[in-house]
């Protein structure tokens, strides 16, 4: 099993970094997790990561278009605040499971 | 009296109401089934249209022939569900109420949801193939290209039959190679998922396939518009693809009623939030939701309804008789996906269990082969149009359990989960 080493404790992990138990999260994990892919983390990060989190623990199926109708951010904006693949690594940041698909 | 209303007659409610027709007690309910549309359309053919492989004629017939005669059939448009009155509101009738409710009113295409889709070069240089229209104006198109850049855009992850584009890519390989002229043609396949599958046994086995057929896969692509002059894809975070014929996958969404019904899912694309074991819906305990309608997290596909269809069938009885609803639906799927050259593989999965290697439906013997591409496979997904008219939509069962069976799949240690 993967972990990682974060404030003297270890954080379990699967083979692609995402945290496996998301009660283990917390503000300053979000921050290491986010130097690891070089983002900083502004307020406006942290209010889309608290609405992923929300959002999953209501058993809510995550997608790019449902954070762009949250109100917080839209798509584009999305893109800018967390570059590449937006939502897989504002999941993993948020201490969330890697969003699936079907296929 | 009481009142069965089934709002659509597509896959899931054409299926739906030959089970109940026959599981009802008919001098208790009324069943009525309500549809805009005459005409039932085969989707799963309209892949072999743009390939002159089936005819536009093969994939068409008249909804009214898989009806049973006595249930009611509506021509019309539901424009409101008012699930506090349990009652349906249409276009030209006024209002139908009902005891129960079924929505089966399917995803469609919406190809307006991307600016620039239907710009001035739709259906000149952009088609879909998710419609019958898209599909024959795409077969014409196809006859007399020359070649160049051919780009299969997914424009969203959640669309319905997911592993359509795929086997489109696949059988344009074939198509071209046919015609002598594969050299002149690039394909490239662009999506807004990691890859052209994201499961890790799938997209061990067709990543191969992509590659040996040289389509080029761009991951993490999610359009935002296309520029009509430049001919050019632009995503979100303004990367381009130039295409020079571009076959693309619009939006897929539910009914436009869902909306002003206020029932649709908070991505704003229609689909009703729906308990994904017993396919009740989450906002009315009397109104239950079946096929590409609901927003449980599985492929949207005929497979699924049917499927779906004997879950439902159970708990809609249990429901009317006040009985808690016991039957679980798993999420289960099954999938041809055609690769060219009359062969095609075959996935099984559900909720849990990504699609693994294996025989099906039965253990060793098959005849089918489980993410294995053989010609079993490929007269498989062609038997299964006469399977669809005449087994599925009459309600009948096949034989394959309605939940997964793990029979006949090779597991490695352990199952992988999800």
């Amino acid at each position: 099993m993967e972990t990682l080493e974060f404030n003297n404790k270890t954080i379990a992990v699967n083979e692609e970094g995402y945290l496996k138990d998301s009660a283990q999260w917390s503000p300053e994990l979000a921050h290491q997790l986010a130097k690891d892919v070089n983002i900083s983390l502004t307020d406006k990060h942290f209010q889309v990561l608290n609405w992923l989190r929300a959002k999953q623990a209501e058993g809510v199926a995550l997608s790019i278009r449902k954070v762009g109708n949250s109100g917080i951010v839209d798509i584009k904006e999305f893109y800018q605040l967390f570059p590449g693949g937006p939502l897989k690594i504002s999941s993993k940041i948020a201490g969330i499971p890697k969003p699936v698909s079907c296929i | 009296m009481k009142n069965l209303l089934i709002l659509g007659s597509g896959t899931a409610g054409t299926m739906m109401a030959n089970k109940l027709h026959k599981d009802l007690n008919r001098k208790v309910w009324n069943i009525t089934i309500v549809d805009p549309e005459v005409v039932h359309y085969y989707q799963p053919g309209f892949l072999f249209v743009p390939f002159g492989i089936y005819q536009p004629e093969d994939v068409v017939r008249m909804k009214a022939e898989f009806l049973p005669r006595e249930v009611n059939f509506i021509v019309d448009e539901v424009t409101r569900i008012t699930g506090e009155k349990n009652e349906v509101t249409l276009k030209e009738r006024g209002t139908l109420p009902y005891d129960v409710l079924i929505i089966a009113t399917g995803a469609n295409v919406v190809p307006g949801e991307t600016p620039g889709l239907e710009g001035k070069l739709w259906h000149k240089e952009i088609f879909d193939f998710y419609t019958y229209e898209g599909a024959t104006l795409l077969a014409k198109k196809l006859e007399t290209w020359q070649g160049g850049k051919l780009v299969i855009n997914l424009t969203e992850t959640l669309i319905k039959c997911p592993v359509a584009p795929l086997e489109f890519a696949f059988l344009a390989d074939a198509y071209f190679t046919e015609k002598g002229m594969r050299s002149k043609v690039e394909i490239f396949y662009v999506t807004p998922l990691s890859g052209a599958f994201t499961k890790p046994k799938a997209t061990k086995m067709l990543s191969a396939l992509l590659e040996e057929k040289h389509i080029t896969v761009i991951p993490d692509f999610y359009v935002q518009e296309v520029d009509n002059e430049r001919k050019v894809l632009i995503s979100y975070d303004q990367k381009e693809v130039p295409f020079d014929l571009l076959v693309t996958v619009p939006v897929n969404k539910g009914a436009d009623m869902i909306a002003a019904s206020h029932m649709g899912d908070e991505d704003g694309l229609n689909f009703v939030p729906t308990d994904k074991h017993t396919l009740q819906s989450k906002k009315f305990e009397n109104v239950f939701v079946i096929g590409d309608a609901t927003n449980v997290p599985a492929s949207k596909a005929g497979s699924v309804a049917h499927f779906e269809g004997e879950i439902l069938l159970e708990n809609i009885l249990s429901f009317i008789h006040q009985l808690p609803l016991e039957a679980k639906f798993d999420g289960h799927a099954n999938c041809f996906i055609e690769t060219g050259y009359g062969k095609a593989a075959l996935i099984d999965f559900n909720y849990e269990t990504e699609p693994l290697a294996g025989k099906f439906p039965w253990p060793i013997v098959g005849p089918m082969g489980l993410l294995k591409v053989n010609r079993a496979n490929h007269f498989g997904k062609l038997a299964f149009r006469w399977i669809y008219w005449h087994i599925l939509l009459t309600g009948k069962s096949l034989p394959v359990t309605s939940n997964m069976s793990m029979a006949g799949k090779e597991v490695e240690k352990e199952i992988v989960k999800h």
